[in-house]
């Protein structure tokens, strides 16, 4: 069904912050730190101040004292506090791109010229740029008062690793690593604040968590709630690196309140490479433990996460849910990561679509497909031989993330990827990789099973109202990016309280409308959103059931909390077939496709939609992406000619397969999220198909032209 | 710096103001005309996002200058919708296709979209040709699949 | 990304352009296409006091074949070149190498001249014109001299061009018969920069061997370059796959291209072997 989000955007009336124009609206500028780590020796404001146009030029000092460094929301650990961002630098910058003033001015041409003009005293320090070199005794600290470069660091386990290793027939080793990527939205970020004379500071341009950022907000500000509040508009798109609590998530609000004037700040794409979160930055030391009949015994990890130079709101989270979902499908009877979090001279990194599990699949997958290769067994049969089996579920897979236990709510493993090998013609691909093409290209074949989750972070609010002239209106505490969020809340609404979707609006991202609500990120938007309509709209049935319709002018009105103490987990399987170019190194995809179990599908087309907009993210990974620093600390893949994001050309067709075999008991509507399922092992099924092709073991991404020409044996 | 008075056609009417030769075509037409449907993802000309037709020809609007644009005439995706409301075959073909999600690169696309059909027959094209000629333009939601729908379909119906 | 100030003229005939940069051309910039120069602008990489626009001057925009040479105006769109048929039938390796510039909207603004004048050492139209013996008219107020390749493209980014110079035509030989050509490049995304390229012609003689071969590169150095070596070598020589994988790896074992993020020199070499190797072939296949 068609959504309801569209026609703004296709006529062109939509409003993104961008659009936003108020009147008497000053414009900022974040002044960046040019140097990777250095200790501020003074920062001159007077010239730029001088120029005409110019209302201010703040720096650290210009903040109150008492401003707090931006607080985690989740994933936390004690330590991590010495970890976190001030809004300005203060003595110290600890990566390119760091923020150490503000200018505001009449138009954002005069705000950036007089950013120039700002005089910054710099002294260098050494940077640190790489995990390994962090993790060295006498590397450069970044944060003095922690006295170390790990931030946080914790492990996961069950079973006895030792005896499993010991007892192995077979154990296959490898350092697997991802580079550092990012989200890159087309729409970069952006606030608009202004103060009101009702002494309510109002921020335009929330996403993702509207509620929990007015709470750190207010914080920050020393403010109460309710003087706070965040409106979403038209967001274009997230990925989970927008809508986090960022340095100008404070600024541009406290500049509007400093100046009573409205302010709007508008990140240009090349600040956006450098100062909005990094993410996909991991190694990981994989060792994997098997029996002589193939069974794997044990899985043992250490898990390098490359934080940037601070640790982000969501904490640990990256590397949480790494270390939590890196068994996969599979049964473990031992298993042990070891994880560090560690602080590099770079900006800081955060949460980008399957957060940790991209990382995760693609290091055990490859030492899966490893493994089948050494002991001569078809890797489809390998994987077969070790899922958990439907008997299994709910599955309690012995690791935990934020203090949970992860229990796998449901699930066919072996159904799905029988499913997926039908579908996909696993045996025809295997006919047509051992054929030649005759051009010198060679062909390979790579499948990754994995499980995904859906649904963190365990409630959601809803309320829903149903007007004598029969609309209905839902206001949830979700947020919109662009993925449909108002469509599938219509739909549950539409369907539990039995009106026509066309009657139904919903409403969401206004903290001054909505209550409370955790938003959009996750994939929870369905499952915990949904669930808390579908709760609200059934309970609004129930009231009208019992005490008639509401009369012409009259509303009633249901609301709804969900809560889930545990996550959903939806599980897929890509299967990618290739044809590499040994001379050139490019990769083709000549097929690509994707089977996941969402339990319930809300809506298959918007399911399907994001799947395909995440296995675009994905190979956009494996191939072509990458944030590459200089030996100093500065950013060369500094703009779009550099940080080469996927075209149409790039991204394959995609067959989608979505099943329903497993829902959840876990919610009303029996749904898994399927916002991540996309590109949650895009890295692993390229990787373990150029593998294949080339016959030699990938252990790093991208495969960019030259590595793989390096992998294939070339001239290089 | 010496300030320009530029008079532009957009979208069938006149806009005139007096701006500085910096500001970027992309700036007049969403500030200082108010279309704000033209939208700006990089400012280097990769992303697309800002396409608009200059005489007709699909151009980056943050690679012009607005007193580059004195005395032409551009036009934007607001200009695309009958003025009755009725969609235009590609607006429609989009809608049906789910071929957008978060909706910032929909404008840029239908720009050089609606030029395309102009001039080609779309249903005369394999789907590799139909993505090489969205290559032009970064989607990062959608991974372009019912983009390339939503062409064929536009095409079939503009067509009959 | 917003551009600094700087001056703004806009002149409608040729000889006021040339007065204004016999006055100004120190420290101004010619604004052509814009698909170069904008983006620096606007990542503030260059900074000129003056911009002299010479979209206005419809004169140095136009296609003409005089007594078997191609005159292009500067101001000549690629668009233009692109769907120019008798362009694609007599110098079919113009048309080839202009659809690699970028993307349609790009190439709506761009301009032959501006390509050219830009002189980036990826750029497809030099490496082109470089292998097609093109010749550059450069114009000032005073006076007007014609140069070669070699002349014009003097390093990365930078020419011959006085700063009180405009080019203002370009021109090429038509090939002559049992000539064929090929265009190709590697990129990593289609439409985007070329890692390696060969703009490649070759003529035959009455028994199918080569006469002449003519190799042109991108991204091999700073400038164009014509793989001189190669070219030799192939004289009397059957075009084959061994005979055009030597001349491929003569081409590469001639320069040393810059490296970066995308590709390491070591890297791009090989590539340039294996782009001249599919050139020749293409090339020959045509002839």
């Amino acid at each position: 069904m068609p959504r309801k989000e569209d026609l703004p955007h296709l006529t062109g009336t939509a409003r993104f912050v961008g659009d936003v124009e108020l009147p008497g609206m000053l414009h900022a500028r974040i002044v960046r730190s040019p140097l990777a780590h250095a200790r501020i020796s003074s920062i001159g404001t007077g010239e730029a101040l001088a120029q005409p146009g110019v209302a201010a030029v703040l720096t650290a000092d210009d903040l109150p004292p008492a401003t707090p460094p931006i607080p985690t929301r989740m994933f936390s650990q004690p330590g991590l506090e010495r970890f976190l961002q001030q809004p300005l630098a203060r003595d110290t910058v600890r990566y390119s791109g760091e923020p150490v003033a503000v200018v505001v001015a009449a138009s954002r041409y005069v705000a950036e010229d007089a950013a120039e003009l700002v005089e910054l005293e710099l002294e260098p320090l050494e940077p640190v740029l790489a995990v390994e070199r962090a993790l060295e005794p006498e590397a450069p600290v970044l944060h003095e008062e922690a006295g170390t470069n790990v931030a946080g660091s914790f492990v996961v386990e069950h079973g006895d690793i030792d005896a499993a290793f010991a007892a192995a027939a077979l154990v296959v080793e490898e350092r697997l690593a991802v580079q550092r990527h990012a989200a890159v939205p087309l729409e970069p970020r952006g606030l608009v604040a202004n103060l009101d004379e009702s002494g309510v500071v109002t921020v335009l341009g929330a996403a993702k968590i509207p509620h929990v950022n007015r709470r750190i907000l207010a914080q920050l500000l020393g403010w109460p709630e309710a003087r706070v509040r965040l409106v979403e508009l038209h967001v274009g798109g997230g990925f989970g690196a927008r809508g986090e609590f960022y340095p100008e998530d404070f600024l541009v609000p406290y500049c509007a309140v400093r100046l009573g004037r409205p302010v709007s700040w508008i990140e240009d794409r090349a600040e956006h490479l450098r100062a909005c979160n990094h993410s996909r930055e991991q190694v990981h030391e994989l060792a994997l433990a098997l029996d002589g009949n193939g069974r794997f015994l044990g899985l043992r990890d250490r898990l390098l996460n490359d934080s940037g130079a601070y640790v982000r709101t969501h904490g640990l989270v990256v590397p949480g849910m790494g270390a939590a979902l890196l068994p996969g499908p599979y049964r473990w009877p031992a298993y042990r990561c070891e994880v560090s979090h560690v602080v590099t001279c770079k900006t800081p990194a955060g949460t980008y679509r399957s957060p940790g599990r991209y990382e995760a699949n693609f290091a055990r997958e490859r030492l899966i497909d490893v493994a089948a290769h050494r002991l001569g067994l078809d890797p489809v049969e390998l994987r077969r031989r070790n899922l958990v089996p439907p008997t299994g579920m709910p599955y309690a897979s012995g690791t935990n993330t934020d203090g949970h236990p992860v229990v796998y709510d449901s699930g066919d493993y072996p159904l799905l990827l029988e499913k997926a090998c039908r579908r996909f013609d696993w045996d025809g691909l295997r006919r047509w990789r051992h054929e030649r093409p005759g051009d010198g290209r060679r062909r390979g074949l790579g499948l990754a099973f994995f499980v995904e989750k859906s649904g963190i972070a365990r409630w959601e609010y809803a309320r829903v109202e149903l007007s004598g002239s029969g609309a209905a209106t839902v206001y949830s505490g979700s947020a919109s990016m662009g993925q449909g969020v108002e469509t599938v809340l219509a739909q549950v609404c539409a369907d539990a309280l039995g009106v026509a979707f066309e009657d139904v609006t919903v409403v969401h991202g206004d903290t001054a409308s909505i209550p409370d609500g955790m938003g959009a990120f996750g994939s929870r938007a369905a499952t915990l959103g949904g669930s808390a309509v579908h709760l609200a709209a059934e309970s609004l049935r129930t009231r009208v059931r019992e005490q008639g319709a509401p009369a012409p002018g009259e509303t009633l009105s249901a609301d709804a909390r969900f809560e889930s103490e545990d996550m959903t987990f939806p599980y897929g399987v890509h299967v990618a077939a290739v044809e590499v170019d040994v001379e050139t190194g490019r990769v083709d995809i000549h097929r690509y496709g994707v089977a996941y179990d969402v339990g319930r599908a809300l809506n298959p087309t918007l399911v399907e939609g994001q799947i395909v907009g995440g296995v675009a993210q994905g190979v956009g990974g494996a191939l072509l992406e990458e944030l590459v620093y200089d030996e100093r600390g500065q950013l060369l893949s500094a703009s779009f000619v550099d940080y080469l994001l996927p075209t149409a050309v790039e991204v394959p067709p995609v067959d989608v397969l979505i099943t329903e075999d497993a829902p959840t008991p876990r919610n009303p509507l029996g749904a898994k999220g399927a916002g991540e399922g996309g590109a949650a092992a895009a890295g692993a099924a390229v990787a373990n198909a150029v593998a294949d092709a080339l016959g030699v073991e990938v252990t790093r991404l991208p495969l960019s032209p030259e590595r793989v020409v390096a992998l294939a044996g070339g001239r290089t | 710096m010496t300030l320009r008075r530029v008079s532009v056609e957009l979208n069938g009417r006149l806009v005139e103001a007096t701006v500085e030769p910096r500001l970027l075509l992309s700036d007049f037409i969403r500030h200082d005309a108010g279309l704000t449907g033209t939208h700006v993802g990089c400012e280097h000309g990769v992303c697309g996002a800002c396409t608009v037709q200059l005489d007709g020809a699909p151009v980056r609007s943050c690679l012009l200058f607005a007193v580059q644009a004195n005395g032409r005439s551009i036009r934007t995706v607001e200009s695309l919708a009958a003025a009755n409301g009725d969609l235009h075959p590609l607006q429609q073909a989009f809608h049906e296709s789910h071929a957008l999600q978060c909706g910032f690169c929909t404008p840029g696309f239908l720009m050089t979209l609606e030029a395309v059909f102009r001039e080609t027959d779309v249903t005369a094209l394999a789907d590799r040709e139909i993505r090489e000629l969205l290559a032009g333009h970064l989607c990062r939601c959608t991974g372009y699949q019912n983009i390339v729908r939503a062409v064929r379909l536009a095409g079939e119906r503009m067509r009959a | 990304m917003k551009p600094p100030p700087f001056e703004y003229d806009d002149p409608r005939r040729l000889d006021e352009a040339l007065a204004l940069l016999a006055e100004h051309g120190a420290e101004a910039k010619v604004l052509a296409g814009g698909q170069s120069l904008v983006p620096l602008l606007n990542f503030r990489l260059a900074r000129p006091r003056r911009l002299i626009d010479v979209n206005g001057l419809g004169e140095l925009d136009y296609l003409r074949f005089e007594n078997g040479t191609l005159r292009i105006g500067a101001l000549t769109r690629q668009a233009a070149l692109e769907r120019s048929s008798e362009t694609a039938q007599r110098v079919p390796l113009l048309t080839r190498a202009v659809r690699f510039v970028g993307h349609p909207q790009i190439r709506n603004r761009g301009t032959v001249g501006g390509s050219v004048a830009h002189a980036d050492p990826a750029a497809e139209l030099p490496a082109a014109l470089s292998a097609l013996d093109a010749r550059y008219r450069l114009r000032t107020r005073s006076g007007e001299r014609v140069v070669a390749s070699e002349e014009l493209f003097l390093a990365a980014r930078t020419t011959a061009l006085a700063p009180d110079e405009l080019l203002v035509e370009v021109e090429v030989d038509v090939p002559g018969p049992a000539t064929g050509s090929a265009f190709v490049e590697f990129s990593r995304r289609y439409g985007g920069a070329a890692l390696a390229g060969a703009a490649v012609l070759v003529t035959l003689d009455g028994s199918g061997a080569c006469e002449r071969a003519r190799i042109g590169l991108l991204a091999a150095g700073p400038t164009p370059v014509r793989a001189r070596e190669a070219e030799v070598w192939l004289r009397g020589a059957t075009i084959d796959a061994a005979t055009a994988a030597e001349a491929g790896a003569r081409a590469a074992a001639g320069v040393t291209p810059p490296g970066d993020i995308h590709g390491s020199s070591d890297y791009r070499r090989a590539l340039v072997e294996t782009m001249v190797t599919r050139a020749l072939l293409e090339a020959v296949a045509r002839a």
